[in-house]
């Protein structure tokens, strides 16, 4: 680097730049949750969808599972997994509740969670107010 | 060793290495899982295999990263620590709260787990990365607050150097962010939106900061480089790194649920973040090229050069191959990610927390400047091993990924998840084989420590 560049510049750089962008940063923050309500389903929260997050988060899903891409890479994305089993709430909760306790010889299997009936409805309810998130056309089809 | 407190360090080194192994075994199982899905079903499960995986990997560079502090901070403040006994501490209830959080995840459901450490009372477990009981979120802070403390006040007594004041501004930074971890709310988007506070925030950025000081202690002391001139690099390749890492934080704002512009904010930004790490590489090689002596520690060099090389390829590289928008509508979520990811981080985070162990640990030990010629030559074999096993665990996972994206996302019918999966399954098989050649790498890293004595002192 040249000589009359010095450590001062260099250091000022730093503290201006970052202190801007950071701020800049919370202002693009600002106007992000100002107009989250138009995208992010919240209208559809209810006692359910938040009984259903608690469950999705006390069982660890995300340790396997991808949510809106975010997770694990280990099986299916459940973002758009309620329209994957064609707007079915019951089809969720079947699957859930018929995973083999012993897995299935050889190959990945979801372990058995014993949830109850109203965990289940609830753990059905959070998946169908996520797959109603307005995610920018994502996933690219269906399979997720 | 200048400094007699630096010894704490050494315990925190110790433990990064412990946790180090534990990190990879478990790597090794997942790695195994992907192929032959009921390996140790249903006693471990996938998901609690992956917490531990991650889980310990953060932890030991933490630990890793303190050892580093406590080592560098009274070597650049030209002070003891102002209070060893307070390190000593904090590094017991680190290791003991970490211990207990792995035990946990191991030994009962992780809702058992949840409803033990009273989960209900303040819900932040469940999140990827941030899966730890609430309870050992809180020791987290106040084991970082302790040591913000403790190397502030010796700051504060002595010489305040640029490196000392940047891995300072890091260790808040990360203490701040890591807030974010307690904000848990039931909209999905804003709880993702400030995840990513901690988990970008962290790795993207205030992670820069000390990864670039850790890395001008190494190459001032090894390289006998003017510190004028990489305290000048060290704050150009920072404030390059915030400056496209701050906004860069976009790139996860595509598909959750956030506004569009994100993805232009997200695109442009990330595309300049791997400008930091090739500076990086530069500044390494420059400083070499323009030493004033022949450091006796090899090893610790080949790190030290091994660093932003890696960083600059997993960072840099593999992260803007899937960071602009349209290119990530495809990948987002595959095992594009998964590839990333794990050269990423172990090139930036993984080798300069080795580069300062290898550094630093001789000394530590009481030998001179460098160990003996036969265990560098151990320690450098164990270098190129993991270093290339890395890599083409990288490879192997970008095929995989590159498949499944086809596969699954582009191709004409498209395919599920689970029968891309299968179709895929030769590249994990390759992916394991991989890991298993690091795992070796690491046992003979660990070896390398009890062969040969000390070098001969040369200056």
């Amino acid at each position: 680097m040249r000589e009359n560049f010095t450590k001062s510049m260099a250091r000022n750089i730093f503290y201006g730049g970052t202190v801007f962008f950071f701020l800049f940063f919370i202002g693009l923050t600002f106007d992000t949750i100002s107009v989250l309500p138009e995208t992010d389903n919240r209208h559809n929260i209810t006692g359910k969808v938040a009984l259903g997050k608690k469950v999705w988060e006390v069982n660890n899903c995300i340790g396997c599972h991808t949510l809106l891409g975010e997770g694990a890479y280990f099986a299916p994305e459940l973002g758009n997994v309620y329209k994957r089993f064609g707007h079915s709430k019951d089809a969720i909760i079947a699957f859930i509740k018929s995973r083999p306790v012993e897995g299935i010889k050889g190959r990945r299997s979801m372990p058995q969670f014993n949830l109850s009936d109203k965990e289940l409805d609830a753990i059905a309810e959070f998946l169908k107010y996520t797959s109603e998130i307005d995610a920018a056309n994502w996933p690219p089809n269906i399979q997720g | 060793m200048q400094y007699k407190s630096q010894a704490v360090a050494k315990p925190y080194f110790i433990a990064a290495i412990g946790l180090f192994i534990g990190q990879i075994l478990f790597g090794v199982i997942l790695g195994l899982q992907y192929v032959v899905g009921d390996f140790l079903f249903p006693e471990i499960p996938f998901n609690v295999a992956r917490m531990v995986h991650t889980n310990l990997l953060i932890v030991w560079l933490l630990f890793g990263f303190m050892g580093a502090a406590y080592y560098m901070v009274p070597e650049e403040t030209e002070t003891e620590l102002y209070s060893p006994k307070l390190a000593i501490i904090l590094f017991w209830v680190f290791l003991v709260a970490g211990a207990l959080t792995i035990i946990g995840y191991l030994s009962v459901p992780y809702a058992t787990l949840a409803q033990m450490t009273g989960n209900d009372l303040l819900p932040t477990m469940g999140r990827e990365f941030l899966e730890q009981p609430t309870i050992t979120k809180v020791g987290i802070v106040i084991v970082a607050l302790g040591l913000l403390f403790n190397i502030s006040m010796t700051a504060l007594k002595g010489r305040k150097t640029a490196i000392i004041m940047v891995m300072i501004i890091g260790l808040w930074g990360l203490a701040i962010f890591f807030l974010f971890a307690f904000y848990n709310p039931v909209n999905l988007v804003l709880d993702k939106y400030f995840w990513w506070w901690v988990v970008h925030l962290w790795v993207e950025g205030v992670w820069e900061l000390i990864l670039g000081s850790i890395l001008a202690f190494v190459l001032i002391k090894m390289t006998g480089v003017d510190r004028e001139i990489i305290e000048k690099w060290l704050y150009v390749i920072i404030a390059m790194a915030l400056i496209s890492g701050i906004i860069g934080t976009g790139h996860h704002y595509f598909w959750i649920g956030t506004p569009d512009y994100w993805q232009w904010w997200g695109s442009l930004f990330s595309a300049i973040e791997p400008i930091p790490f090739f500076m990086m590489v530069i500044f390494a090689f420059n400083m070499v090229n323009k030493r004033k002596r022949d450091h006796p520690n090899k090893a610790a060099m080949l790190w030290a050069i091994g660093t932003p090389v890696m960083a600059f390829l997993g960072a840099g590289v593999w992260g803007f191959m899937h960071t602009l928008a349209p290119v990530n509508y495809f990948t987002h979520g595959s095992q594009i990610t998964a590839a990333h990811g794990h050269m990423a981080f172990y090139g930036a985070y993984v080798m300069v927390v080795l580069a300062i162990i290898s550094y630093a640990m001789p000394i530590l030990r009481g030998r001179a400047a460098a160990n003996s010629k036969k265990s560098q030559v151990v320690e450098m074999w164990s270098f190129w091993l993991m270093t290339v096993s890395m890599v083409f665990i990288t490879l192997f996972l970008t095929g995989a990924g590159i498949l499944q994206v086809w596969l699954q996302r582009i191709s004409e019918a498209p395919m599920s998840f689970m029968v891309v999966q299968d179709k895929i399954a030769i590249f994990y098989w390759m992916r394991e084989v991989a890991g298993i050649i690091f795992l070796l790498g690491l046992i003979l890293y660990v070896i390398s420590f009890f062969v040969g004595g000390e070098e001969e002192a040369s200056s």
